[in-house]
């Protein structure tokens, strides 16, 4: 076998082990967010069921907020001890913590017990993920030929994607084949117990992989950093770009990928009033079909530059969410849509409450449109017979299945907010791994990105829908549904100034650290390693 | 290019302070109204907990700029 043979089989074993292990810990932190309702309803308790959202979705934010807190812990560990037992570590206490969320008993049997085990859990998976994706990505990075290393670092930056899309596929899975019942019941448990295979899987590879050579060449200099925190921190020339990475790339970077995936696939499930299954089935065709791009983008970064294309990527997200989601509003309406009027079906029936006497009574409307869709409306209520009337407030459930053309528009939709996903996320990798020097290189990446990823597009959800409680008056109770996205519009605007002015497009090709050698992209006559 | 770097260097200086002070006088007024309940108060204390230190990371991001820090792109600066 040549050298060339030997080096490129080497360095795919190195992407199938990184990815593989990075891929399982976005599983693991994605599905208790897809499953949060769930879990809100098993730990908290019963009677306070907004109370019980809230807080579980706090606990969701706090997920993302201790992320940063493992960039630093683990960074410094990573850049003091090694990549790979670094990331051996943090895989580990993601997996343990998912498996032992999925055996929690509920509030009802340990009582306060269970909110406090699952925050304590929550809290272990967001620091393991701290640490997590800057030492795959430096890894990756430190391994791959100097003037392919957005290519290669862009199959770390599939994962991300990947992963919601095997925690979504896995939920969807076992709730067809339980049963609705018995998934809210005690299936919702089984995702988070498939883990531990996954991760068992993952550590047996990452076990036999080396250390990166170019750690392991500065740890035989003795050139290894003896504070990575002060160094990272401390030090001016590489705080500027910590900031820089922060403000003019990771920050933009954040919001455009949580509003492409979750904020997206929230809005129309629950303003929409997507059907449950139809609302995850879109937005896996969307991952399925976008993901190849970030492979492009990652590789199209290496012949002409970083900077533009995620610069692009922000513009285009900026400029197209608004008609996009007003697009998902109308096409959900009935307004322009032609009802079937001989095809609406109501059924009533009537549950007896043995206790009181009174009756549950639930009707099920089922409008058909010309379309394909159909609008199902679940209507709750109490009839008691004391006063022989029924109760004033019916709990009311909406559900909208969409026809073949809608369907597919939502998919095309969701699929072009992924591609501009895509194009942020595929070079960003590379981008951060050069503009930091490798003694303290997984630190000073990792913060940044955490803080981006984490803090601004982790709490696009939360920040989105506080803004829509601003836009809530007594002629419009319900707000302005796309007030939301001006959280992630300004946050890109500042972004795509600050990118644009200060960062460069050229590509530092020496992560080596011998000296800085930037050169235009595309540039071939580059000395492999 | 360098001179509009420098005078948005005052703008970032000043949005860090101005956008946290925004985020303060929001959460007042939130958590003041009588139907607020404990979780009010938790989420306000998680956004503005977290928004302090990158408010104040956007004050010397501003700075480094207005002092003309970036004025050579990140390739010129030293690892």
């Amino acid at each position: 076998m040549s050298s060339q043979q030997k080096y490129s089989k080497g360095i795919w074993s190195v992407i199938t082990a990184s990815s593989v292990g990075t891929l399982i810990e976005w599983y693991d932190f994605y599905i208790f967010g897809s499953l949060a309702t769930i879990i809100a309803t098993q730990f908290f308790p019963e009677d306070k069921g907004s109370s019980a959202l809230l807080s579980t979705l706090a606990i969701f934010a706090a997920g993302f907020i201790v992320r940063p807190f493992g960039a630093l812990v683990f960074g410094r560990l990573g850049d003091l001890v090694g990549r790979k037992y670094t990331f051996l570590l943090t895989l580990v206490l993601m997996g343990g913590s998912t498996f032992c969320i999925g055996l929690i008993p509920g509030y009802k049997t340990i009582g306060v017990a269970a909110p406090l085990l699952v925050l304590l859990l929550r809290l272990i998976q967001g620091l393991a993920l701290g640490g997590e994706y800057g030492g795959a990505a430096t890894y990756v990075a430190e391994h791959s030929p100097i003037e392919r290393r957005g290519f290669f670092t862009s199959w770390i930056q599939t994962t991300a994607s990947l992963g919601l899309f095997v925690s979504l596929g896995i939920i969807l899975f076992t709730r067809n084949t339980l049963g609705v019942e018995a998934f809210m019941d005690w299936g919702w448990r089984i995702p988070f117990l498939v883990s531990s295979v996954l991760v068992i899987v993952s550590i047996y590879i990452r076990l036999k992989m080396e250390e990166s050579p170019l750690f392991t060449k500065l740890k035989k200099e003795g050139k290894t950093s003896t504070n990575p925190l002060k160094e990272s921190f401390t030090k001016k020339a590489n705080l500027k770009m910590v900031l820089l990475a922060l403000f003019g790339a990771v920050m933009g970077q954040g919001v455009i990928w949580y509003t492409g995936q979750f904020y997206a696939q929230s809005f129309i499930e629950n303003v929409c009033k997507i059907d449950f299954s139809q609302s995850r089935t879109i937005l896996l065709w969307a991952i399925a079909f976008a993901t190849p791009f970030f492979v492009v983008f990652g590789a199209l970064s290496d012949k002409v530059g970083r900077k533009w294309i995620m610069m692009l990527g922000m513009f285009l997200g900026i400029i197209s969410y608004r008609s996009i989601y007003q697009h998902f509003l109308d096409r959900s309406s009935d307004k322009e849509k032609v009802e079937i009027v001989q095809d609406k079906t109501i059924e009533r029936k009537a549950k007896f409450i043995e206790s009181t006497g009174d009756s549950l009574v639930k009707t099920v409307t089922q409008k058909f449109y010309t379309d394909g869709a159909r609008f199902i409306e679940t209507k709750t209520d109490t009839f008691y017979v004391a006063k022989a009337s029924f109760g004033r407030m019916p709990t009311v459930k909406i559900e909208k299945l969409l026809g073949d053309g809608d369907y597919w528009m939502f998919v095309f939709l969701i699929f072009f907010q992924v591609l501009l996903v895509t194009m942020v996320y595929g070079p960003i990798a590379a981008f951060l791994v050069e503009l930091f020097p490798t003694r303290i290189r997984y630190t000073s990446m990792s913060l940044p990105y955490h803080i981006g990823n984490g803090v601004f597009g982790g709490l696009v959800p939360f920040i989105s829908t506080l803004i829509i409680e601003y836009t809530k008056t007594a002629e419009n109770p319900t707000g302005s549904p796309l007030a939301g996205l001006w959280y992630p519009i300004a946050v890109a605007s500042v972004c795509l100034v600050i990118g644009t002015l200060y960062l460069s497009n050229e590509v530092d090709h020496n992560v080596r650290d011998d000296e800085n050698v930037y050169i235009h992209p595309g540039h071939s006559n580059i000395p492999n390693h | 290019m360098n001179t509009l770097k420098r005078i948005l260097g005052l703008v970032w200086m000043l949005a860090g302070p101005a956008i946290l002070v925004y985020l303060m006088m929001e959460a007042s007024k939130k958590i003041a109204l009588p139907n607020s309940t404990s979780n009010d108060i938790l989420q306000w204390g998680i956004i503005i907990g977290i928004f302090c230190p990158i408010a104040l990371g956007f004050m010397l991001f501003g700075y480094f700029s207005w002092k003309g820090e970036y004025d050579l792109g990140p390739e010129f600066h030293p690892k």
